[in-house]
């Protein structure tokens, strides 16, 4: 399975390693290096690098590398979502998952991935169980420990590893007891050139946050569970009464989860809240292009829109704008030639609009 | 670039903290800048020599600090192997930081330094021994990473007894050691394979990944070790971790593929099946197909392919991929486009995911067309995928194309082509082309777009149009003129060689529909002829020797002066070319003057018609590897892939997966038809759904849910009718059966279905690990159970009230049939705990064995103990005693009877608990409230407790009045938490057949005075336990059952005696720790 693991920065730096079988020399990554010379950019990197002895599987997250050397057959897709979980892990303990930070705690990063990991065949991935294997670091505890002596490493064996609720530990109370529920929902649209709909689907998540004492038993269930068509657990929810009864049946983990997601697919029809007319001209007379953007309402159900942001990739001889908004401020960033126009809310009766001049290189050039 | 300054300042840093703490994290700032593997070896050396000080000190947190720098060193991949002795020496350090950090170090240099390391292993030896099963299992995962071949042995050993360990934690840490051992010492395998052969046998979930996991790494070819585990492993799986489910599903897919027959075998053939139209009548076809096909599908087949389904809804991408391979490679073909919507679901994820989806996709989409044609939209390209996505969506969108949705894909691809991406850009051209030469019906109007590309302002569109609609002229060779004319002109402005080459080699090929333009085309090329690319060359050498055949009369001069350039060419392909062309065409030029045979040949050679390239899917040759495979991704062979056999011909016999030792409560398929009807109606109607039933995992409710709703009113009503009958015949079929069934009597089932089978030799032992299941899943949370039942029932009151009063009957049922006697231990997931299936057994659960009956206790012992000290609770004194009686709200449940007594001058009043445990299965029946309890008086009351099967004190609450709070705890003997049973002797012989290994326990005892007559041992145990006497013929016997409270794990002790002084006892319990304890406790009272 899993043999070693390198984090790489984005300069290129090996910064951690980390071996679970007998140790491989980090030369290995050269081959990575030659891919990631060749791409164009970091995300097309491929995931799954073979070289003569060794198969590099590899994600990418919060512009680190996070490469695995296996060596034999193994499902890349295991490989894949074992590396993402544990930037999850990190992400969770340390509340973002950074070179600077993974640096800070490094100590408590090797002794997470030793305990992810045995033989490179995952053993403990559930937050809950290492969370009580090692204290997550914060402040309070840096300092208390320092004076006190004490460890961020548990003397006692989480009691989830062996009950039938591994995600839950065990023993835990509350004052107030409380449950929070965050829907997100994410809608992906393709919309052509004349403004029709090609292709819009939903993917929705609920995030919970529990904190409950003791074993709760939890039922969610839904006034429309027909729409859910396409749904993913996390392992707490019981098949069989979704299957029968499409209620959400749950003994839920401590904390911060993702209990669901659903997808809801092109099949459907999906309204979209807002419309976007947009007349952009790239080359036209002169030092450059012309652009002009007008955002609106559209069926919201009568709900207001907020903090709309609007982005947009330039291409890449787009070499400056100079816009005027109506309403909130805009940046372009000339190096990702992202434009990024933060509208906030939509007022019906006063449509945000953006509008201005786009300096293209191919013109300037020509100039010189 | 570091100054030696910067040394100093470290080591002085190191001295400071050898003074004094500093926060960690400034350490560990320091740390990460400080240029430890520098140059200069001198600074070095004393940092380490520091670190070494740091190690010997005797403070705890000076080491700690010391070791979390050599972990930095070592995480960053730095040397630090030299510390080795120095750290080598803290593997007994109490600390338990500091001892983790030092394994974290032992397992990374133990290689290296192989004779320091030894000292190392008396410490894990002796830990190995530890009654915390942390520490046991921690100490067999270090020893076990410690790759010393010295050790072997040693290992070997462990492994062996942590294999037969009471903590379900230490076997797994004992399947995951197994690989190890097996890589640093291949010779051990016979003796691995018997271990892991005992782990596979394990029923934890916890366990069986791992054990599955090991099976793979060590030996992949004994398939034979997998029949008896089979059955197990489909039940467990939805229980197992995500990681134990991606390993057993692809181990299983493997398996399905050397044991069972081909499903499609009798099947309509590929072709037949792309042909069907996808929506028309899908359902109709569907049953009718599966009708005709389920007698042929194994019922080990279908309990495998039932028990995946369920994970396409997991979370974890791995999980869900596996159950698409498996369905891909195992399933019937109307079966597998049932992972579709769950693998378009993975589109959502991240890049990576996506990546390796959408080559497993692809390569489906070659042969399966139909299965992701709904989804044609999902693969639609967005600007923000990456570039290698975008290519793989593209790949995709062509295998799909149909004449009927060839329209939507081809306008997608001319937005495509406008994108701002180069090589997505030239894809989408040639993905064009795919289409075009595919779907005859689009030719012309592809090839007109890509003609209106010719004249693009973008040189790569161009190149790549041309390239493109050179090889779509070769497929239709007919009358494109003007096409070649055009690319002709283009021949000035077109600067991509590909495209060149392309446009040279079409008007060489064609040129007798061009005679004019294609020799001018020569000359110009002639002119130019040095400037060019090495491929463009070789085409005007091509296209020159081509126009001196067919036109000698104007290109001769000029043929020979590109061949003449060609000679002296710096490339000395090109300088071959042009002499072999040359030898073919001027034969002259040679000795022999006349020309030559091949001479004569050459407009057969050069003008000979050339075959249309046909353009294929890259993923059309990877059906050959494992779907998901990292071989399928690569498309080569990687190390340790294991092949996947071709379905056998004649299916080996399916007995071999018969497990003697359990009841086989399976599947027939007459019975599958049946249910699948049934089924049908509950995700239809899942509001008055009666039960949660597995069945409904069957292959139909994912198209269920795919129709709309009108769709399914009507047929529904069409089914009513199906229905009725089949509910019928369920429930005159279910009246006979009932008594015996529901409480599983387990006196052989006399249902037609179940009489088929072939294996029926169930035993009361294993029917009772059903129960077990059941009663532990129940127990978990016995209060909430009742409330569920009548939210269950009365849905189904109001709508289909015959079947009303069955329907707790019908779950039962449903139970029987779906989750076979293996899930005894715990499904969470699958329907465990409190879902409401299990409720209504254990009502009936006393009645389970009609030979096993619940006897009442022979002697109530006397023993009381302080619940509540009056010191502590200003007066109010509680004891109690254990009655041994069943309590009346719960079976499950221990009643102890409490004594209150008032010490205290004050009345007391209002007596009652508190707060009451919630976790673990444990709970509490309240005794009435005490109105009050005036000063001097006592009073009596009983309080029922459900243990769990567990001996560890009960907390809760006592409160007095409004204000008065104590925390008290009831301790329980681990006689208490079991009831006495009576059964016949055969019986328990049979029972302690089944409760061999892990389950049994021995001890072996001298009495302190010999006794003549056993039996008057019997008042001394059963003073200790609660247990049956079981009459039996033998003197030197003694007998004894239980069953635990909770559980309803049949306890058996039995005493052995020789002679009238040794004494042997035997304990046999499912729950080992009951087990263990219980047998210490027998001990300890016969040994006084």
């Amino acid at each position: 399975m899993i043999h070693s693991l390198f984090i790489i920065n984005p300069s290129g730096d090996v910064f951690m390693e980390k071996h679970w079988k007998s140790v491989i020399s980090r030369s290995v990554c050269d081959y990575f290096f030659d891919h990631q010379r060749k791409a164009s950019s970091p995300e097309d990197i491929p995931p799954v690098i073979a070289t003569p002895h060794h198969y590099l599987i590899s994600v990418y997250r919060s512009s680190m590398f996070f490469v695995a050397v296996c060596t034999t057959e193994v499902a890349p897709l295991f490989v894949v979502e074992f590396l993402h979980r544990v930037v999850d892990t990190f992400e969770d303990y340390f509340s973002e998952c950074t070179e600077s930070i993974i640096k800070e705690h490094y100590v408590v990063v090797y002794e997470l991935l030793d305990e992810m990991l045995d033989n490179g065949f995952p053993l403990a991935t559930e937050s809950n169980i290492l969370k009580e294997l090692i204290k997550p670091p914060n402040i309070l505890r840096t300092i208390a420990n320092t004076v006190t002596g004490k460890s961020n490493v548990s003397s006692t064996l989480p009691s989830g590893q062996l009950s039938n609720i591994p995600w839950r530990r065990t023993g835990v109370k509350y004052t107030n007891n409380e449950a929070y529920f965050d829907m997100i929902e994410e809608v992906d649209a393709i919309i052509d050139k004349s403004g029709s709909t090609v292709c819009a689907e939903i993917q929705g998540y609920i995030d919970c946050c529990i904190k409950l004492s003791g074993m709760p038993d939890l039922s969610l269930s839904f006034v429309n569970p027909r729409l859910f068509d396409d749904v993913s657990f996390h392992p707490c929810v019981r098949f069989k009464r979704w299957e029968s009864e499409r209620v959400l049946s749950f003994i839920p983990p401590d904390g911060n989860f993702r209990l669901m997601s659903y997808h809801i697919g092109s099949q459907s029809i999906v309204a979209i809240p807002v419309y976007v007319r947009h007349s952009l001209c790239l080359r036209e007379s002169g030092s450059g292009g012309r652009l002009d953007i007008t955002l609106g309402p559209k069926q919201t159900l009568g709900r207001t829109i907020e903090n709309v942001v609007l982005e947009i990739p330039m291409p890449k001889s787009v070499l400056n704008c100079g816009l005027v908004t109506n309403q909130g401020k805009y940046t372009f960033d000339p190096v990702s030639k992202l434009l990024v126009w933060e509208v906030g809310r939509i007022d019906v009766t006063k449509l945000p609009n953006i509008r201005g001049t786009v300096t293209n290189c191919h013109f300037s050039a020509l100039y010189f | 670039m570091y100054a030696p300054g910067v040394n100093s300042s470290t080591t002085l840093s190191s001295s400071s903290s050898y003074n004094n703490d500093r926060p960690p994290s400034a350490e560990a700032v320091e740390v990460a800048t400080d240029p430890a593997s520098g140059g200069f070896f001198n600074s070095d050396y004393k940092k380490h020599d520091d670190l070494k000080q740091m190690l010997d000190s005797n403070k705890d947190n000076l080491k700690l600090e010391a070791m979390k720098r050599i972990i930095g060193m070592v995480a960053k991949g730095r040397e630090a192997s030299d510390l080795f002795p120095a750290v080598v020496k803290n593997v007994v350090s109490k600390n338990i930081e500091v001892k983790k950090l030092v394994y974290v170090y032992l397992v990374r240099y133990a290689e290296e330094q192989q004779d320091l390391a030894l000292l190392s292993i008396s410490t894990f030896q002796r830990a190995l021994k530890d009654p915390n099963q942390l520490i046991r299992a921690s100490a067999l995962r270090v020893l076990s990473s410690i790759r010393v071949t010295m050790i072997v042995p040693i290992v070997m050993l462990a492994i062996k007894d942590a294999a037969a360990d009471m903590s379900p934690y230490v076997r797994k840490t004992a399947a995951h050691a197994i690989p190890k051992l097996y890589s640093l010492d291949q010779d051990q395998k016979e003796e691995l394979i018997q271990v892991l052969e005992k782990l596979l046998y394990d029923k934890t979930t916890l366990v069986v990944g791992s054990a599955v996991m090991a099976f793979e790494e060590v030996c992949p070819e004994r398939i034979d070790l997998i029949h008896k585990n089979f059955r197990k492993l489909c039940s467990l799986l939805v229980d197992v971790d995500e990681w134990g489910q991606v390993v057993i599903i692809n181990m299983l897919t493997r398996y399905a593929r050397s044991q069972f027959t081909d499903p499609n075998l009798q099947d309509v053939d590929e072709d037949e099946e792309s042909k069907r139209p996808f929506y028309e009548d899908e359902n109709e076809v569907d049953e009718e197909q599966q009708e005709k096909r389920a007698p042929t599908l194994d019922p080990d087949h279908r309990l495998l392919l039932r028990s995946a389904k369920p994970l396409l809804q997991s979370r974890n991408a791995a999980v869900v991929l596996s159950v698409a391979q498996l369905y891909h490679h195992t399933a019937p073909r109307s079966e597998v486009h049932q992972v579709a919507k769950a693998m378009i679901r993975l589109l959502r994820s991240h890049r990576e995911v996506q990546d390796i989806v959408l080559t497993s996709i692809a390569a489906t989409a070659t042969r399966r067309k139909v299965m992701f044609e709904p989804f044609l939209k999902s693969f639609f390209v967005r600007s923000s995928d990456a570039t290698h996505i975008k290519l793989l969506k593209l790949e995709i969108l062509t295998s799909l194309a149909t004449e009927s949705s060839v329209g939507i894909i081809l306008r997608e691809l001319q937005t495509y082509v406008a994108a701002h991406d180069p090589p997505f850009v030239a894809a989408a051209i040639q993905a064009i082309g795919r289409c075009a030469s595919n779907i005859k019906e689009v030719t012309d109007t592809c090839l007109n777009g890509l003609v209106s590309l010719l004249s693009n302002k973008d040189q790569a569109v161009v190149a790549e149009s041309v390239v493109v609609i050179k090889k779509l002229l070769q497929t239709q060779p007919s009358a494109h003129r003007e096409i070649i004319i055009q690319m002709a002109k283009l021949v000035d402005s077109v600067t991509v060689p590909q495209a060149r080459a392309s446009i040279l080699w079409l008007l060489g090929e064609y040129s007798e529909r061009v005679p004019k333009i294609a020799p001018d085309v020569l000359r110009k090329m002639a002119k130019t002829f040095t400037s060019e690319e090495d491929i463009v060359k070789l085409q005007v050498m091509t296209l020159a020797v081509k126009l001196c055949l067919t036109n000698p009369k104007q290109t001769k001069l000029l043929c020979q002066y590109v061949l003449q350039l060609a000679k002296y060419d710096q490339n000395y392909d090109l300088r071959d070319r042009a002499r072999f062309l040359r030898h073919i065409i001027f034969p002259a030029d040679a000795e022999s003057g006349g020309p030559t045979r091949l001479s004569k040949q050459a407009k057969k050679i050069f003008l000979a018609p050339k075959p249309a390239p046909v353009p294929e899917s890259h993923f059309k040759d990877r059906e050959q590897f494992q779907l998901g495979s990292l071989s399928h991704y690569i498309n080569t062979k990687a190390n340790g892939y294991q092949e996947l056999p071709p379905f056998p011909l004649e299916a080996p016999d399916p007995k071999a997966r018969d497990v003697e030792t359990e009841p086989q409560v399976m599947e027939q398929a007459p019975l599958f038809t049946a249910k699948k009807v049934s089924s049908k109606k509950d995700s239809k109607f899942y509001s008055d759904t009666e039960s949660p039933d597995e069945s409904e995992e069957d292959e139909n409710s994912s198209d269920e849910d795919d129709d709309d709703d009108e769709e399914e009113e009507d047929s529904s009503s069409d089914k009513d009718e199906e229905e009725d009958d089949n509910e019928d015949e369920e429930s005159s079929g279910l009246e006979e059966k009932l008594p015996k069934k529901v409480v599983k009597s387990n006196a052989k089932p006399k249902s037609d279905e179940e009489e088929e089978e072939d294996e029926s030799d169930e035993d009361d032992s294993s029917s009772e690990s059903v129960s077990d299941s059941d009663s532990e899943d129940e127990s978990s949370e016995p209060s909430s159970v009742p409330k569920k039942q009548t939210r269950n029932a009365k849905p189904a009151k109001e709508s289909t009230p015959v079947v009303k009063p069955k329907s707790n009957l019908d779950l039962l049922l449903d139970l029987d049939d779906v989750s076979p006697a293996f899930t005894p231990i715990m499904t969470p997931s699958l329907g465990g705990f409190l879902t409401p299936m299990s409720t209504p057994s254990s009502q009936v659960k006393t009645q389970l064995f009609p030979d096993i009956q619940p006897a009442s206790a022979v002697i109530s012992p006397n023993t009381t103990s302080e619940l509540l000290n009056k010191i502590n609770s200003s007066g109010l004194e509680i004891k109690y005693r254990f009655t041994r009686s069943p309590h009346l709200y719960s079976p499950s449940m221990a009643s102890a009877e409490l004594t209150f007594h008032n010490h205290g001058p004050d009345e007391l009043t209002d007596i009652r608990v508190g707060e009451k445990p919630t976790s673990g299965g444990v709970s509490i029946h309240d005794f009435a409230p005490i109105p009050s309890l005036s000063p001097g008086s006592s009073l009596m009351g009983t309080i029922g407790v459900d243990f769990a099967d567990s001996t560890q004190p009960v907390n809760f609450e006592i409160k007095i009045g409004s204000d008065r709070t104590y925390p008290v705890a009831l301790k329980v003997p681990v006689g208490e938490v079991i009831r006495a049973v009576t059964m016949s002797e055969e019986l328990f012989l049979k029972q302690q057949g089944g409760l061999r290994g892990m389950n049994e326990n021995t001890a072996k005892l001298s009495l302190t005075k010999p006794c003549s007559d056993l039996k008057s041992l019997t008042n001394k145990i059963l003073t200790v336990a609660n247990l049956g006497v079981i009459p039996n013929s033998d003197s030197s016997t003694l007998r004894f059952a239980a069953q635990t409270l909770s559980s309803k794990s049949t306890v058996l002790v039995s005493l052995l005696s020789s002679d009238n002084q040794n004494l042997t006892i035997t304990v046999n319990c499912e729950k080992m720790v009951i087990g263990s304890m219980l047998i210490t406790q027998l001990k300890a009272c016969l040994a006084d």
